[in-house]
């Protein structure tokens, strides 16, 4: 007489294998279906953070600073990408450059608008952050330490290889100079911490941006509005 | 006729059950994961109680579907892969909704997946009843998660924001206790509610030992 074994070998491959294609068929659907949301939403949000941190700006083109050094429009070319800004005439009026670096609580990623006619920052937004809620969070929240970034000067010295004055950030209420940050009293280390991404990313990309000024111009030509 | 009459009755009950009897928060307090991490705001809450019935939902209803197919030897392996492949598509759905929620609910969503609410529900209550009663009981279990996550929520950010549902509540002198939307303050607020629940179940426990005692 035959035992029946005591594992059922054939309804359990074919219940995981089954259900595994079920599960894989659901998900591969989804997947298709919110793609192009997504990536619509992804655009939208990087174009209203791109247009806040350039308040003169109308339109924009990416461009991807490749190994060679030199900026190309943004096809799919690999290397770091900063948006340039035009205004109705097709002017350039900023750059937009994502920097990111440790903050309180993780790494903090921020846009930050760079206007090369007033050689200053002019706008900065938070993109991630970790930063404690009711604390930290104020450096995206705060409206007096936000105003620090209306003008921060970021002007080249007399070789225009490296900033005139490094950025730093101050105590609340101490800043004398325009390239000083005020900070945030009960957030100094994430206030810092702002300081400290926007000095290192500007003390690299100020020079290399207007070295390449024609060619970031020429962008908006090449695109309209 | 009488079965026929019965049988609604104790529908509505599996349904109910998990509203208050055995709310999966404040009786059953499973799930304190999400329950502690994401509900600093009403927002937040509401959403990932949402993600979770839907998913809930969905799991127990395939389960009770498929289980006379499923061998109890794989059973576990099973649900899991269900439930996973739910709290994925929550995830992409949430992601193309709204991308502020998408980060401000983090790696939340995926760990709906180790919620042991859920694997609960699916091994004690679908692998064992028809779908009706499966999809009520998860309908049920989904609810009752959903409003213990907003009472939590809702306490947390009027106390630590002023502000529910974004809303500004109070004046700008109102100084918000930051605790309240920090880590700690879901302890607080869930040791808060859960004392209120508790003292009004005694409460009704001694009412109905009281009235036997009389009537007796």
């Amino acid at each position: 007489m035959n035992v029946a074994p005591a594992t059922p070998t054939w309804p359990m491959y074919r219940t995981l294998v089954g259900i595994g294609m079920l599960c894989g068929l659901m998900i591969a659907v989804t997947f298709q279906g919110t793609r192009p949301v997504i990536e619509r939403n992804r655009a939208e949000a990087l174009e209203r953070a791109v247009f806040a941190v350039l308040p003169a700006a109308i339109a924009r083109a990416t461009f991807a600073l490749t190994a060679e050094g030199q900026f190309v429009p943004d096809t799919n070319a690999t290397g770091q990408r900063v948006h340039a800004g035009f205004d109705a005439d097709g002017q350039l009026v900023g750059v937009a450059i994502e920097a990111a670096g440790m903050g309180y609580a993780d790494t903090i990623t921020v846009l930050y608008g760079y206007s090369p006619l007033q050689e200053a920052i002019v706008g900065i937004r938070v993109l991630t952050s970790k930063e404690t809620p009711g604390l930290g969070d104020k450096i995206e929240t705060d409206e007096a330490f936000l105003e620090n970034f209306v003008a921060l000067d970021v002007r080249l010295d007399a070789s225009g290889t490296s900033l005139q004055h490094r950025i730093e950030t101050v105590k609340q209420g101490k800043k004398t100079e325009p390239w000083q940050i005020d900070g945030i009293t009960g957030a100094t280390i994430s206030s810092v911490a702002i300081g400290d991404i926007l000095a290192k990313s500007a003390e690299r990309w100020v020079p290399t941006i207007n070295e390449h000024l024609d060619r970031l111009s020429a962008g908006g030509q090449d695109d309209g509005t | 006729m009488t079965a026929r009459n019965r049988q609604p009755v104790m529908a509505t009950d599996e349904f109910i059950k998990g509203l208050w009897r055995e709310n999966p928060v404040f009786v059953q307090v499973l799930g304190m994961c999400p329950v502690l991490a994401v509900s600093n705001t009403a927002l937040n809450a509401l959403a990932m109680g949402l993600a979770t019935t839907f998913v809930m939902l969905m799991s127990n209803l395939l389960v009770s579907t498929l289980r006379n197919f499923i061998p109890k030897q794989v059973r576990i392996a099973t649900y899991i892969l269900i439930i996973a492949t739910f709290v994925t598509i929550v995830d992409y759905a949430i992601e193309a909704i709204s991308l502020d929620l998408h980060k401000s609910l983090g790696a939340f969503i995926s760990l709906i997946v180790v919620n042991c609410l859920i694997l609960g529900r699916a091994e004690a209550f679908a692998s064992k009843n028809r779908v009706g009663h499966a999809v009520l009981d998860a309908l049920g279990m989904g609810i009752g998660f959903t409003l213990a996550l907003l009472c939590l929520g809702g306490v947390r950010e009027v106390l630590g924001d002023g502000a529910l549902f974004g809303v500004a509540l109070f004046p700008d002198a109102f100084e918000p206790w930051i605790v309240m939307i920090l880590p700690s303050g879901g302890f607080f607020t869930l040791a808060g509610w859960l004392l209120v629940i508790n003292f009004i179940k005694q409460r009704k426990e001694a009412n109905a030992a009281g009235a036997q005692e009389i009537t007796g």
